[in-house]
């Protein structure tokens, strides 16, 4: 087991290299740069500013320069927010994510395995349509129209109410900031939770180790969740994986609609910017979640399901 | 003997989005103290979901009339609590495919104590000592290290005998074996049905043996049902039933079983194909497929009469005999 572990953990270096040097390459395949504006600088200037980033040097060069940092652990001066490393913009933004990122996930999984289950064990009758309606509609409306419709209805139409709550800002993470965003996130991944967990439970239910654990005289209750809950479990944890990547690591739509500092507008915008160190500070981050929260899935398989065993 | 079961005009049907199918046709069997019963027939000739009524155990969508007396109730009308308090307790079932019959995800000797634990509040201390006294009466070698493994570390034969060991913890009145051997090597099948054998000797439970297998029966059972098309077409002792096949589809099945002490040369099969249950044929089922058909047999159903102790048979050929 500890064996595996070191062993994903080691596998994880040159997976992460791989990325970094796709993206390194690819960012400097899109035309323009950094310093392009609407209005061209004078060339005197642009050369120099391109020789104070280093970008006059051969790519190769720059490339190898930059794995020299990253080794060291300097992810290199963001290219737009002056005065800022890509260090302290991330340092900045990425609490604020994950803040919101862990209370969505939490949601999700208390909202969206009891409300799958719940539909599952009632398959077909009206509160497993109306869960699985609701829940469909979760999926498919966009997440930039359930932002700005719960900022409509909580900021205000409830604006005189107890209910009113702030449609913007972080507040220093003040609770009442957080309830709006947290659920627009959530929200789409609640219902995609609760439909994984129906199928997956309806599916385990239908099982000969069920029928088994019936024949045993157990009770239903006892029967759903020590035999079948489990094994129904997996494909859950498959896709709550790389979600949690994407929840931890914010979302553009969701931080413009509430005003969030968080780190999920700079995929975006870093990339519109060739603002190539941001670009790569962010994609490093997310590959590492997905490394580190794969490696996680993996190891929970094994709880799931004993015959997956690691050596 | 008394009687542990008895089965009273059992009709199952399931609701689908094709049309009722009908499974289970007016079947009445009894089961006495101590007895094994062989029920035979061929993939869907309603031998299983006959007694998956029994353990309430059929899909949703089945619909069943009739009646199925156990132990002074009714299990057609009882409800799932009283139905708990039988099954594992009273009356116990194993599976014809050990491999997915237990919790993949929980250790066996958890699977086994938690019946103890459940019907008799035992504590899991003493569940698991019962456990391991219970695996080692079906034989099974090394009980104690086994008793925290998971089934997939275990063969196919050891899985069954947790199987036949966890139906028999409460030691049951009645144990229902599925198509126990089915699944199994032919040399572990023989180990399995001695053990079935053996259980009912020592512990005097009533077996009822499902399966398409006439060999099977003709080693373990005392009295065998014969279906055919969601119906029982003949039933008897089994060494009378074996020497004297009455029904047409009997006589076929055991001319279908390849036979030690003779050369064979073909395998002999039944013609034509097993019944479509959504649209069975008028008159009686067998008829397309019997080479005795009359005209009578298309038309009229013959009704299952009994004509010895415990014989009866669904057939009109002996009438047509008689008036030629």
């Amino acid at each position: 087991m500890w064996a595996y572990f070191t062993r994903r953990v080691l596998i994880a270096i040159p997976t992460l290299w791989v990325v970094i040097t796709v993206a390194f390459f690819l960012m400097r395949l899109a035309p323009g740069g950094p310093f392009d504006q609407e209005a061209p600088l004078p060339p005197e200037i642009m050369a120099n500013l391109k020789a104070a980033y280093g970008l006059d040097q051969p790519l190769w060069w720059q490339y190898l320069n930059y794995l020299g940092g990253l080794l060291q652990g300097d992810f290199g001066p963001s290219f737009k927010y002056k005065d800022f490393t890509v260090t302290e913009l991330i340092g900045q933004g990425f609490p604020v994510s994950i803040q919101n990122g862990v209370a969505a996930l939490t949601l999700t999984i208390l909202i969206g395995i009891p409300l799958g289950a719940m539909a599952a064990l009632r398959q077909n009758s009206s509160a497993d349509h109306a869960a699985m309606t609701v829940a469909m509609t979760g999926i498919v409306i966009p997440n930039f129209v359930v932002g700005p419709l719960l900022a409509l209805v909580f900021g205000i139409w409830l604006k005189e109410t107890v209910f009113a709550l702030p449609v913007g800002g972080w507040n220093n993470g003040a609770f009442e900031n957080r309830i709006l965003p947290v659920i627009c996130l959530a929200l789409p991944f609640i219902a995609y939770v609760a439909r994984i967990t129906r199928a997956s439970l309806i599916e385990t239910l239908r099982t000969n180790y069920v029928r088994t654990a019936r024949a045993k005289g157990l009770p239903f209750r006892m029967v759903v969740l020590r035999h079948a809950f489990k094994t129904a479990m997996i494909p859950v944890v498959t896709y709550l994986g790389p979600a949690t990547v994407f929840l931890l690591t914010g979302s553009m739509v969701i931080e413009t609609i509430f005003s969030l500092p968080g780190i999920g507008r700079y995929f975006v915008q870093g990339a519109l910017n060739r603002d190539y160190t941001l670009v790569m500070g962010v994609t490093i981050l997310a590959a590492s979640l997905v490394i580190f929260l794969n490696l996680f899935v993996d190891l929970a398989y094994a709880w799931l399901d004993p015959k997956v065993r690691y050596e | 003997m008394s009687t542990v079961l008895e089965i009273n005009h059992l009709t199952v049907s399931f609701d689908t989005p094709d049309g009722a199918v009908q499974a289970v046709n007016d079947v009445s069997l009894l089961v006495e103290e101590g007895e094994c019963v062989g029920l035979v027939g061929e993939s869907g000739s309603g031998k299983s979901q006959t007694f998956m009524a029994a353990m309430g155990l059929l899909a949703d969508n089945a619909t069943v009339s009739g009646a199925i007396h156990f132990e002074g109730s009714n299990l057609l009308t009882a409800n799932e609590k009283e139905l708990n308090k039988l099954r594992g307790e009273r009356i116990a079932m194993i599976f014809q495919d050990p491999m997915t019959s237990l919790t993949p995800h929980m250790k066996i000797g958890r699977q086994l104590a938690e019946v103890l634990i459940e019907h008799r509040g035992v504590g899991k201390a003493e569940a698991r000592k019962q456990a391991r006294a219970m695996l080692e009466r079906v034989h099974f070698p090394e009980a104690e290290r086994r008793l925290d493994m998971y089934p997939h570390e275990l063969s196919g034969g050891l899985r069954q005998r947790v199987m036949i060991a966890m139906a028999l913890m409460c030691e049951p009145a009645m144990l229902i074996a599925d198509e126990p051997t089915t699944a199994l090597d032919v040399t572990v099948q023989a180990q399995i049905l001695d053990l079935l054998m053996e259980i009912k000797d020592s512990l005097g439970t009533a077996i009822v043996l499902i399966t398409h297998d006439l060999g099977v029966v003709a080693g373990l059972a005392d009295r065998v049902a014969v279906m055919y098309g969601g119906r029982i077409v003949e039933k008897g002792a089994v060494a009378d039933m074996f020497e004297s096949p009455a029904h047409p589809y009997t006589q076929g099945l055991l001319a279908c079983t390849p036979r030690l002490d003779e050369d064979i040369t073909a395998l002999v099969t039944i013609p034509g194909q097993p019944p479509n249950a959504q649209s069975l044929p008028g008159g009686c089922s067998f008829h397309p497929r019997c080479t005795y058909v009359t005209e009578r047999c298309k038309a009229e159903r013959p009704i299952l009469e009994t004509t010895a102790k415990y014989r009866a048979k669904a057939c009109h050929l002996d009438a047509l005999e008689a008036a030629e």
